[in-house]
C-alpha cells in the first residue's frame, strides 16, 4: 500500500496542469499535447542533456517580500522566468513551475540546435537506411532552416565501420547523442561502446578488439535517432516508408516480447520492439529479433502431400485431410501417440486437446527447448507457449518428460502411429529408423525435416507472422499475435487444419472462426474466463496464475 | 605485458590514492605509462583496463581525449611551442618556424593546425600546443619536462644543443 | 630564457606574491618555516571551522578562478553532518589564456598553497583533496608532491593533525593537456577517471553532487591562497583592502604589446587599465597607440578604446554616482568590469595595439577554443569549430560579405545554450570582437558574395 503521489501544480503555454510528483519536464509536457523535440533523451535510460534540443523557457514562482510566492489576480503564482533556456529532460517538476514550449526565444533555440547538427552531417538521406523514420529529418522540417548557410569543409569520420556482427555504423552521422553508450551500459550491462577524440572531431567506436555482440546490440539501432547505427540485416533492403508494421509477439523464448512486424507485399523485412512495460520495457534480443528470415525460405512446405507406395506426392487439401481421418481411424486407443509443440497458439493447443480426447490418445507431450537465461530478457525456456501447453494438459509440470516413454514404446512396437505437430521427431530421441518403423505419421510443420519426409500425410502449416492466435508468456501473460503476412503456397492456418482433422474424425464440431476456439477456450478454462482474443488486445493480459518458471527478467530492466 | 617491478609498486602506491573509485587512477597510470614507455599501445590500455577492472573502451576514451598521451612514440626529445594568442603576438608562430627548421622538421602545409610532428632521424618531434601559462613572458616553450621563456629565434639553435 | 628574477614593481601591494621573486627565497618548507609559515594553519586549528568559514564570508573573497564567485557562499552550501564525505579539490588546471599566476606559486611557493588548501579542508571537513595540476607542469607537480611529503613530515598533514583529531590526506593528480579540466565539473569528471565532460546543473551542483556524488568543493589556486591571509588578519580587515564586495588583492596578468608584461599583485579596484599599462607596464610599444584590451583571460569580452562605459559607483557619502568611462579610465574590479559588459575573470589581461588585426586575434582565439571543445553538447562542437572555420576562411583571403553576420549569428545561438560556460567562453570573444571592430572584419571580406570558402 503506498500513498498517493502528490499532485503539483505546473502551467504550461499559460495554461495550469496538474501533474504526479516526480514527472519530468518534457513528460509532462508531452501528457498535454506539448511535443518537445529531442535527440538524447530516452525514458529508459539515463539523461546527459548533450543534444540540447530539448530547450524551453522554464520560469518559478517570484517570491514574495515573505519568501512565499507572490500571487497574481488569479490566485496563481507570479512567474518569474529565468532568462537562460533550459533543458526539459533532465528536471523534474517543482510547484509553481511554468513553461513555455513554443516562445520565440525556445524557436531560437531549436532552429540554432538543428543548424549546428546539419552543418557536419553528410547529404545521406537517399542511401540512408534511417529516411522515413528519422529525427533529424523530422525535425529538421519542423524546427529547421530550409537552406544551410554553412560554406567550410565538413568533418570527416569513419564511415562503414563493422561494430559488431549485426551492427553497422556511420561515424559521420552521429550526433554523439550517446543513447547506444548508455544503453550497452545500463540496460545490456556490456560497457563496450564509448566516445574517442575530442571535440567536433569526437566519435563513436568500439575498443578494437571489442566487438558490440552483445545479444542486445540491435537495440541501439532502434533508439539511434539518425542512421549511425544500422543494422546490417535490414541495411539497404527497404524503405521503410513502404513497411506495413503489425503489432505482433516475438516466439523465441517464452518471454514474448512485444514487436512490430514490418513487412511489404508479404514479405517480412524487419522486427522492432514495442513498448510494453509489462513484458520487455522498450528492447528486445537480437536472437528473436533476426529469427524471421526463415518465413522467406524456398523450402518452406507449400502444398499438402500424401505418400503412394513410397514417395510422397503432391496432393490437395480435401484429399489428405480425408486420407489423414481414415488413417488414423485405423488405430485404436494406446497406438497412437501426439507429439505437439509449445510454439502453437493457445487455439491451436486447445483444437489439439480435442483432437487427443476423440482420438483417445494417452502418449502426448510437447518437444521441450531450453538455453541459459541471459537475466535481461531471454528465458531459459525457448518455447513461447510452455504455459498454454500446459494449460491445456498437452504437456505437465515437465515438459518433455514423457518423450521418452513415448519412444521406448515405439521401438517396441506399442505404439504404431504418430501425429507430430510442427515438431521434428528425430529432434526427440526417435532415429530415422524409427520413423521408418511407423506405420503412419501424419505430420503438420512450416520447412522439411526428417519428419515431414517420412509422413504418411503431411499437411503445411503457418508460421508465427502468418497466423492470428493467442499464446501466455513465462510470467503468465495471455498476448496475441496478428497476422502480418499470408501463408506462402496452399500452406493453411494450423487451427483450421486440426478443426478439419477433428471434423475427419468426429463430424461437424461448430467452429467456424477463430474466435469460436476462444470462446470455447474461455467457457472451459477458469483463468480465460470472460476473455476474447480482442480484449487481450495488443498489450496483453496477465493471467492471475503465477508462471511455472519465473524468471528474474523483466525486473531487471 | 611485461611490466618492470618498479613501475608496478609505483602503480600501486597510486591506486592508493584514490581509495573511493579505481578508477580514478587511470589519468595517473597513463601518465606513468606514458613517461616510461614513450607511449601508449594496445596492450597498455588492456593491462591498465584489467588493473582497474575497467573495460578497455573507458580507457581508449581518456588516450584520445589528452594530447599529452600519444599513441605513437614522440622523437627522442619532444618540443612543445605555444601558439595562443598573447604567444602569438610576441612570435611563437615564426618560433615553431625556426624550431622545425633547426630540428629538421619538415611540415606539409602551411596551417599551423598540423599537431604532432616528427624529424625524419626521429631525434626530434614539435607539437603546437595550447596556453602554457606564462604569457607575460612569450613566446615560450618547452622541451621534454624543461620549460623556457621569451625564447629568442636566435636562441633557437642552441638550445636544441642542449638536446641531443 | 629561463626566468629571471622580477622585482616587484613599487605600486605592488604582494600579499599572495610576496614570496614570489624573492631574493634568497626557496619553496622547501625550510625556508618557509623561518619566514613563519604554517602558524596559520596553527591559528586555524584552534578555531572551529564554522569560525573559519564566517571569516571567508566576511572577508568577501571572490573566487580567483575566473567566476569570481563569493567563496564564503560556497563554502555555505556544504550542510555540516551530512551523511556523505566532503571534498576539496584545489583547481591548478591553469589554462586559461593570458593568465600565470598559479604557476608562479606552485613552483616557487608552494607551501602558500599547501597551507591554504589544509585549512580550507579543516574549514569545510574535508578529510580527503587532490590538487588537480595541469599536465603540462611536471616540474610543479613533483614540487607540489614534495611539498606535501615536508607538510606530513611536520605533522601538518595526515593523521590527527596538530593533535585536533582531525585528519586530512592530500593527493596531486595530474591532468593531460584539456582545458576543459579547468570546469569545475569538467574537473571532477576527470577526476573520477571518465572523459571530462562537464555536468548539468542541476542536479550536479559539486556542493551536493561533486566527486563520487559527494559534496566538493572547488578553489582555484590563488583563492585557497587568501584563505590563510584571511586566517591570520581577520575577515573584516581583509575585506577593508580592494572595494565592497570587490575585497582583497588579486593578481594580473599582463601580456601583449606593453614594455614590461608580467604579473602584478594590487588590490582589486586598486588600478585602472590606464594606470596599470602606462605606469606599471611602461605604455605601449614605441609608436603605438593601444586598440583593444582582453581584460580576464580569452573568455572576457574585449574591451574597445573606442568604448564609452556609463559606470556607477557608490561616493563615500553613500550616494551613487554614475560616470562615462573610457577604457583607460575603469578600475579593474569584478563589478567594473562586470558592468563594462566585461569580466575580471581571470586576472589575464591582454593588451593589443593598433598594429594588431582582429580578425587575426580572434582567429587564434576561436583556434583554441575549437581545439578545447570538449564536444558533449551541440551547440560548443559544432559552433566553436564552425566559428574558427570562418575567421581562418577569412584570414586566407576567403571571406564572404555573410561572414561577418554569421559569427555573430552563430555566436548568439551558442551562448546560454550550453551545459556548461565554456559555451560563453568561445562565444563571447566572437560576439565582442565583431561587434566592436566590425569594419576589421567587413573589410576581410568586402565586395564577394558567396566565396568558395576555400583556402
Amino acid at each position: 500500500m503506498s500513498a498517493p503521489t502528490e499532485l503539483l501544480n505546473v502551467q504550461i503555454d499559460g495554461v495550469w496542469h496538474q501533474f504526479p510528483k516526480g514527472t519530468r519536464v518534457i513528460e509532462a509536457c508531452r501528457r498535454v499535447g506539448k511535443f518537445i523535440p529531442h535527440y538524447c533523451y530516452h525514458p529508459k535510460l539515463s539523461s546527459p542533456g548533450n543534444c540540447r534540443m530539448c530547450l524551453i523557457e522554464m520560469g518559478m514562482p517570484k517570491p514574495g517580500p515573505d519568501r512565499k510566492p507572490e500571487l497574481g489576480a488569479d490566485g496563481r503564482p507570479v512567474i518569474s522566468w529565468i532568462p537562460r533556456p533550459q533543458i526539459s529532460c533532465a528536471q523534474d517538476i517543482a510547484e509553481g513551475m511554468a513553461i513555455r514550449t513554443d516562445s520565440p526565444l525556445a524557436k531560437e533555440c531549436r532552429n540554432g540546435v538543428m543548424e549546428f547538427l546539419l552543418i557536419n552531417h553528410p547529404l545521406d538521406c537517399p542511401i540512408c537506411d534511417q529516411a522515413g523514420e528519422c529525427h533529424l529529418q523530422e525535425y529538421s522540417v519542423e524546427f529547421g532552416t530550409a537552406s544551410s548557410r554553412f560554406l567550410e569543409e565538413k568533418v570527416k569520420k569513419p564511415k562503414h565501420v563493422e561494430l559488431g556482427p549485426r551492427v553497422t555504423l556511420d561515424d559521420e552521422r552521429c550526433i554523439l547523442c550517446s543513447r547506444c553508450i548508455r544503453f550497452m551500459k545500463e540496460i545490456a550491462h556490456d560497457d563496450v561502446l564509448g566516445f574517442v577524440s575530442r571535440g567536433s572531431y569526437t566519435y563513436l567506436t568500439a575498443y578494437p578488439n571489442k566487438r558490440l555482440d552483445s545479444n542486445y546490440s540491435l537495440n541501439t539501432v532502434d533508439i539511434c535517432p539518425v542512421g549511425a547505427l544500422t543494422s546490417t540485416d535490414f541495411r539497404f533492403k527497404m524503405r521503410v516508408w513502404f513497411l506495413k508494421e503489425t503489432n505482433s509477439i516475438c516466439t523465441s523464448c517464452a518471454t514474448g516480447c512485444n514487436t512490430l512486424i514490418g513487412t511489404r507485399q508479404n514479405v517480412v523485412y524487419r522486427q522492432t520492439p514495442r513498448e510494453n512495460n509489462d513484458v520487455n520495457s522498450s528492447w528486445m534480443c537480437d536472437y528473436g529479433r533476426l529469427n524471421f528470415h526463415y518465413l522467406n525460405s524456398p523450402e518452406r512446405l507449400q502444398k499438402p502431400q500424401i505418400r503412394e507406395k513410397e514417395a510422397l506426392v503432391n496432393s490437395n487439401w480435401k484429399s489428405a485431410l480425408a486420407r489423414a481421418g481414415e488413417e488414423l481411424r485405423k488405430f485404436v486407443n494406446g497406438r497412437i501417440a501426439l507429439i505437439a509443440s509449445a510454439r502453437m497458439t493457445n487455439e491451436e493447443l486447445w483444437l489439439t486437446k480435442r483432437l487427443i480426447a476423440s482420438l483417445g490418445i494417452v502418449d502426448h507431450d510437447v518437444v521441450p527447448r531450453r538455453g541459459e537465461a541471459d537475466q535481461i530478457l531471454l528465458s531459459a525456456d525457448r518455447n513461447p507457449n510452455t504455459l498454454g501447453a500446459q494449460l491445456f494438459g498437452i504437456t505437465n509440470e515437465n515438459p518433455g518428460a514423457k518423450l521418452s516413454e513415448i519412444t521406448e514404446k515405439v521401438r517396441s512396437g506399442s505404439i504404431r502411429a504418430i501425429i507430430a505437430l510442427g515438431e521434428d521427431l528425430t529432434d526427440i530421441e526417435l532415429t530415422t529408423d524409427d520413423l521408418k518403423k511407423l506405420s503412419l505419421i501424419v505430420a503438420t510443420g512450416i520447412l522439411p525435416s526428417e519428419t515431414t519426409r517420412h509422413a504418411t500425410v503431411l499437411l503445411p502449416g503457418s508460421a508465427f507472422a502468418e497466423k492470428r492466435g493467442s499464446m501466455i508468456n513465462s510470467k503468465g501473460r495471455l498476448q496475441r499475435l496478428n497476422r502480418a503476412v499470408q501463408a506462402p503456397g496452399e500452406a493453411r492456418d494450423d487451427w483450421e487444419i486440426l478443426r478439419d482433422l477433428i471434423q475427419q474424425l468426429t463430424g461437424t464440431n461448430g467452429i467456424y472462426l477463430i474466435e469460436d476456439v476462444f470462446r470455447q477456450i474461455a467457457d472451459a478454462i477458469p483463468e480465460m474466463k470472460g476473455l476474447s482474443l480482442s480484449k487481450i488486445s495488443d498489450k496483453g493480459v496477465s493471467l492471475a496464475e503465477e508462471a511455472e518458471e519465473t524468471t528474474k527478467a523483466t525486473a531487471s530492466i | 605485458m611485461e611490466i618492470p617491478a618498479e613501475l608496478e609498486s609505483q602503480i600501486d602506491e597510486v591506486i592508493g590514492h584514490y581509495p573511493v573509485s579505481k578508477r580514478s587512477a587511470t589519468l595517473p597510470l597513463l601518465h606513468l605509462f606514458q613517461e616510461y614507455f614513450g607511449l601508449i599501445e594496445d596492450q597498455a590500455i588492456e593491462w591498465i583496463a584489467r588493473k582497474l577492472e575497467l573495460e578497455p573502451i573507458n580507457v581508449l576514451e581518456l588516450v584520445t581525449f589528452y594530447p599529452m598521451f600519444r599513441r605513437e612514440p614522440l622523437g627522442k626529445h619532444h618540443i612543445r611551442v605555444c601558439r595562443t594568442l598573447s604567444c602569438a603576438m610576441a612570435g611563437g608562430y615564426q618560433l615553431l618556424d625556426t624550431f622545425c627548421k633547426h630540428a629538421n622538421i619538415v611540415r606539409e602545409h602551411s596551417g599551423h593546425d598540423d599537431h604532432l610532428l616528427k624529424s625524419a632521424d626521429g631525434k626530434y618531434s614539435i607539437e603546437f600546443v595550447e596556453c602554457l601559462a606564462s604569457c607575460g613572458f612569450g613566446p615560450v616553450c618547452m622541451i621534454d619536462d624543461d620549460f623556457f621563456e621569451a625564447v629568442a629565434q636566435e636562441e633557437v639553435p642552441q638550445l636544441l644543443e642542449k638536446y641531443q | 630564457m629561463a626566468s629571471t628574477v622580477r622585482t616587484p614593481h613599487p605600486r605592488e601591494k604582494r600579499i599572495i606574491f610576496r614570496n614570489i621573486d624573492r631574493p634568497g627565497w626557496t619553496n622547501d618548507i625550510d625556508c618557509y618555516l623561518r619566514d613563519g609559515g604554517y602558524a596559520e594553519l596553527k591559528k586555524a586549528f584552534a578555531m572551529k571551522p564554522e569560525q573559519i568559514v564566517n571569516e571567508v564570508k566576511a572577508s568577501g573573497l571572490r573566487g580567483r578562478g575566473g567566476a569570481g564567485f563569493p567563496c564564503g557562499v560556497k563554502w555555505g552550501f556544504i550542510k555540516p553532518g551530512g551523511p556523505k564525505p566532503v571534498y576539496l579539490i584545489c583547481n591548478a588546471d591553469e589554462s586559461e589564456p593570458g593568465t600565470f599566476k598559479d604557476r608562479y606559486i606552485i613552483h616557487q611557493d608552494p607551501h602558500q598553497l599547501v597551507e591554504g588548501t589544509i585549512i580550507s579542508c579543516y574549514a569545510v571537513n574535508a578529510r580527503l583533496a587532490y590538487i588537480y595540476i595541469r599536465g603540462e607542469f611536471p616540474l610543479g607537480a613533483k614540487i607540489l608532491e614534495r611539498a606535501l611529503a615536508e607538510a606530513r613530515e611536520h605533522g601538518f598533514l595526515g593523521k590527527n593533525i596538530l593533535g585536533s583529531g582531525f585528519d586530512c590526506e592530500i593527493y596531486v593528480h595530474r591532468g593531460a593537456g584539456a582545458y576543459i579540466c579547468g570546469e569545475e565539473t569538467g574537473l571532477i569528471e576527470s577526476m573520477e577517471g571518465k572523459r571530462p565532460y562537464p555536468r548539468i546543473k542541476p542536479p550536479y551542483f559539486p556542493a551536493v553532487l561533486g566527486l563520487y556524488l559527494c559534496p566538493t568543493i572547488v578553489n582555484n589556486v590563488e583563492t585557497l591562497c587568501n584563505v590563510k591571509h584571511i586566517v591570520r588578519m581577520g575577515g573584516a580587515e581583509y575585506a577593508k583592502m580592494g572595494r565592497p564586495n570587490n575585497t582583497g588583492t588579486r593578481l594580473l596578468c599582463v601580456s601583449g604589446d606593453v614594455q614590461r608584461p608580467g604579473y602584478y599583485e594590487f588590490e582589486v579596484g586598486g588600478i585602472t587599465f590606464g594606470q596599470l599599462i602606462y605606469d606599471i607596464c611602461d605604455g605601449l610599444r614605441p609608436g603605438r597607440k593601444l586598440r583593444a584590451v582582453i581584460p580576464g583571460g580569452s573568455s572576457a569580452k574585449v574591451l574597445s578604446v573606442a568604448d564609452r562605459y556609463k559606470i556607477k559607483s557608490r561616493q563615500p557619502d553613500g550616494s551613487m554616482l554614475e560616470k562615462e568611462m573610457g577604457l583607460e579610465e575603469l578600475p579593474i574590479d569584478f563589478d567594473t568590469l562586470a558592468a563594462a559588459g566585461s569580466m575580471a575573470g581571470s586576472g589575464g589581461v591582454i593588451v593589443m595595439d593598433d598594429s594588431r588585426d582582429m580578425v587575426w586575434a580572434l582567429n587564434n582565439i576561436n583556434e583554441f577554443y575549437a581545439h578545447e571543445s570538449c564536444g558533449q553538447c551541440t551547440p560548443c562542437r559544432e559552433g566553436s569549430l564552425w566559428m574558427k572555420k570562418i575567421t581562418e576562411r577569412m584570414l586566407h583571403g576567403g571571406g564572404t560579405k555573410q561572414d561577418t553576420d554569421t559569427l555573430k549569428s552563430v555566436a548568439d545561438n551558442i551562448a546560454g545554450r550550453t551545459i556548461c560556460a565554456f559555451g560563453e567562453a568561445c562565444s563571447w570573444p566572437t560576439q565582442s570582437f565583431v561587434a566592436k571592430f566590425r569594419d576589421d572584419f567587413v573589410a576581410k571580406s568586402a565586395g564577394k558574395e558567396n566565396g568558395t570558402g576555400s583556402h
